[in-house]
């Protein structure tokens, strides 16, 4: 039986181990970037997609010079895909790490955490992909590179009335999750207001494996598209099961679709259906055709999705900031991304509003012989 | 302290009866030292150790549960939501009605008490409530049962969309400090350790050790377990007001059966019924995955690696001393 002061010393130099860890490995004449990314957990995929291409961009940029005579140093935090961990590690990477700006998280409730802590310290945070509108009103050191949820639904609600020609919607929303619930909202409204009529409203929760009771009652309301706003691995399956009840109209979806997964698990389901996303890779613009060729030589031979297009932008978006901020310190990087005008990203051209949003091209895509074709590009 | 010999503490009790007393002067004192000197501390670890400090809370609350009465609850992490919105919605919605625009800071301070206080009741209310017609369960049904009263807590407040629904409620006030923690922190372990060892306290212990027996001298055991879990329940209410006003934003996800399972843990590890254990237990599971960081991506193989060698090393509980049966035994054979 250890004597309980022998477990209160252990405990002890616990405490002293976790004040120590690496400090000042850098020598000072680097800018510290932090980012922050889910890449392990339930959302590993699209944090891994992100933080990869985030490097990769940091890596150019340092070949190339670095930004201000100075290289720039990349500290990477995972979160875990858990709530409450994007706070923590905001504050570490601030407070530990002193690095002048952020980069991230992807998914928009735990940005909304970390913009909590951005605002609090007054050091800029960049967030590639989370899209909800409530993620920037936090303050004016929260920033984003891609479109918001009511510019997406609102294309995807025009593309399906005008170009899919459909009268009749139905729709299936993710109820726990606010991305779904986001865009299922801006979707009903503009497809009703384009003249379009919403047949049928089904909801289910993260997590369900079933989806025959929803798709059913869609199937009797003899819709001509289903809007389906959720992420790859629920679209797999509904989309599976939306084949096997023999409903034969396409699907339709945003930027939650887009993973390699989706294709691997509904094989032929999702055939003929669309979807919007930020960035296409089968693009014939040759600025994204030598971006991909560069993250396909660097990463396996692996395609770069629409996490790592943003990632991507999001890097060269703060290195150009710094850059035209004239010194690495918040302040100035906050008032010189505030001020980013006609960026051109592998996204396309980036103007950044007032409400700190990137106002930018959203792209459709359709899939087709197994694969993502690229079908056009929608400017706001 | 009734003077039954069969429920008299062992030998070495005199040095952890202290121990309650001594752990929530530490807190006082540490919340004291930290809010003189909080300016100059590095706000990460001040992050971790608030962190710890709602681990602790939650812990403590769930031992008196777990550990101390005998009823094996999976819904911690449900009253830890409860008290976070409601918490949460006081502040948020019925604060600004009560102070008007620009409040003074010692309003402020009282609203946010008033919010605790109103999150820690709610959830004690509905511990109360669901414990009613459950606690007359045993074992497996009973941790049934508390596993689906947590998920029901969460998808319910997913789907209120006033408290902001799948995305949660954003914005609430950073009131929470290192103070209020451990003050927290002081208050629990208190409160807990003198109702443990208080003759009532002897009634938890009763039912725990054997239903039969405390039912045959006359013991009202589902009293005695409802009373447990409804202030168990009020502490986790606490700790979730807490943690919404250190977060500032609160999602349901953030309270979903992982995060009953975290707090089990540490109840477990920390050994049953043992404060001091499981306050320890809270202390290194929240400080284990920081300390691991600069591993990255080993870092929760290496985290599951030290649990299971811990669990294997001391299944007691790091602490137990006093509880284990097979202590127990060996001291009477």
């Amino acid at each position: 039986m250890p004597h309980p002061f022998r477990i209160l010393a252990a405990f002890a130099a616990l405490l002293l181990f976790a004040g120590c860890g690496p400090r000042d490995s850098a020598t000072p004449a680097t800018i510290k970037i932090g980012n922050l990314a889910s890449t392990t957990g339930k959302d590993a995929t699209y944090g891994q997609s992100s933080t990869r291409a985030t490097r990769l961009a940091i890596d150019e940029i340092n070949a190339a010079g670095g930004v201000l005579g100075r290289r720039i140093e990349l500290v990477f935090e995972d979160t875990q895909s858990k709530p409450g961990e994007a706070a923590t590690v905001a504050k570490k990477l601030i407070t530990r790490d002193k690095v002048v700006a952020l980069i991230g998280e992807i998914i928009s409730s735990r940005t909304l955490e970390a913009a909590g802590v951005a605002q609090a310290l007054k050091v800029p945070l960049l967030t590639p992909t989370a899209t909800n509108p409530a993620v920037t009103a936090t303050g004016d050191y929260v920033f984003r590179a891609c479109f918001i949820d009511p510019f997406q639904g609102g294309v995807l609600a025009k593309f399906a009335r005008d170009d899919l020609g459909a009268r009749r919607a139905a729709v299936l929303t993710s109820i726990s999750s606010s991305y779904s619930t986001g865009l299922s909202q801006v979707f009903r409204e503009q497809f009703a207001a384009a003249g379009g009529e919403i047949v049928a409203d089904q909801k289910f929760a993260e997590g369900d494996k079933d989806f025959k009771a929803q798709l059913t009652a869609i199937r009797s309301a003899n819709p001509d598209v289903i809007f389906i706003p959720a992420y790859y691995t629920e679209v797999a399956l509904i989309a599976k099961q939306v084949r096997e009840l023999g409903i034969a109209v396409p699907m339709l979806g945003g930027d939650g679709w887009e993973a390699p997964e989706l294709l691997q698990i509904a094989g032929t389901a999702v055939e003929g259906c669309y979807y919007s996303t930020h960035f296409s890779a089968s693009s014939s613009d040759p600025k994204i055709m030598d971006f991909v060729a560069r993250y396909r030589a660097r990463y396996d031979g692996q395609s770069p999705d629409c996490m790592a297009a943003l990632g991507y932008d999001a890097a060269h978006m703060m290195a150009g900031a710094i850059l035209r901020a004239g010194s690495p310190e918040p302040l100035k990087i906050k008032e010189a991304l505030a001020a980013t005008r006609g960026f051109e990203g592998v996204t396309g051209r980036i103007d950044m509003d007032a409400n700190r949003n990137a106002s930018k091209p959203a792209t459709i895509l359709k899939i087709e012989g197994g694969k993502f074709l690229y079908l056009k590009t929608v400017t706001p | 302290m009734p003077p039954n010999p069969q429920s008299a503490p062992p030998p070495n009790s005199r040095l952890w009866t202290l121990d309650y007393r001594l752990t929530a002067t530490a807190a006082i004192l540490a919340a004291v030292a930290v809010s003189a000197f909080g300016g100059s501390i590095n706000a990460y670890f001040l992050d971790v150790a608030m962190t710890a400090g709602i681990a602790i809370v939650m812990a403590v609350s769930l031992n008196l549960i777990n550990g101390h009465t005998g009823l094996f609850s999976l819904g911690h992490a449900g009253f830890m939501a409860i008290g976070a919105y409601l918490s949460a919605a006081v502040t948020l919605f019925v604060g600004p009605h009560l102070a008007g625009p620009s409040p003074a800071a010692i309003t402020t301070q009282l609203i946010f008490l008033a919010a605790l206080v109103t999150g820690g009741l709610t959830a004690a209310l509905a511990g109360f409530i669901i414990g009613l017609p459950s606690l007359r369960l045993k074992g497996d049904y009973l941790a049934l049962v508390t596993l689906g009263f947590g998920e029901i807590v969460r998808v319910v407040f997913q789907n209120i969309q006033p408290l902001g629904g799948a995305l949660g409620l954003n914005g609430i006030p950073p009131l929470t400090t290192f103070a209020w923690i451990y003050g927290a922190v002081a208050v629990t372990v208190f409160t807990v350790s003198c109702l443990v060892n208080s003759t009532y306290g002897r009634g938890w212990l009763a039912t725990r050790d054997n239903e039969i027996a405390a039912r045959s001298i006359g013991l009202n055991t589902t009293r005695y377990k409802i009373t447990a879990f409804a202030i168990g329940a009020f502490f986790a209410g606490v700790a979730g007001g807490l943690f919404a006003h250190l977060r500032m934003t609160i999602d349901p996800r953030g309270f979903d059966f992982s995060r009953s399972i975290e707090i089990i843990l540490m109840v477990i590890l920390g050994g049953m019924g043992n404060t001091l254990g499981v306050i320890l237990a809270a202390i290194l599971l929240t400080l284990l995955p920081e300390v691991l960081r600069p591993v990255a991506e080993y870092r929760m193989v290496l985290y599951s690696l030290l649990l299971v060698t811990l669990m294997l090393v001391r299944p007691q509980g790091l602490l137990n001393l006093r509880f284990g049966k097979a202590d127990k035994l060996k001291a009477e054979s």
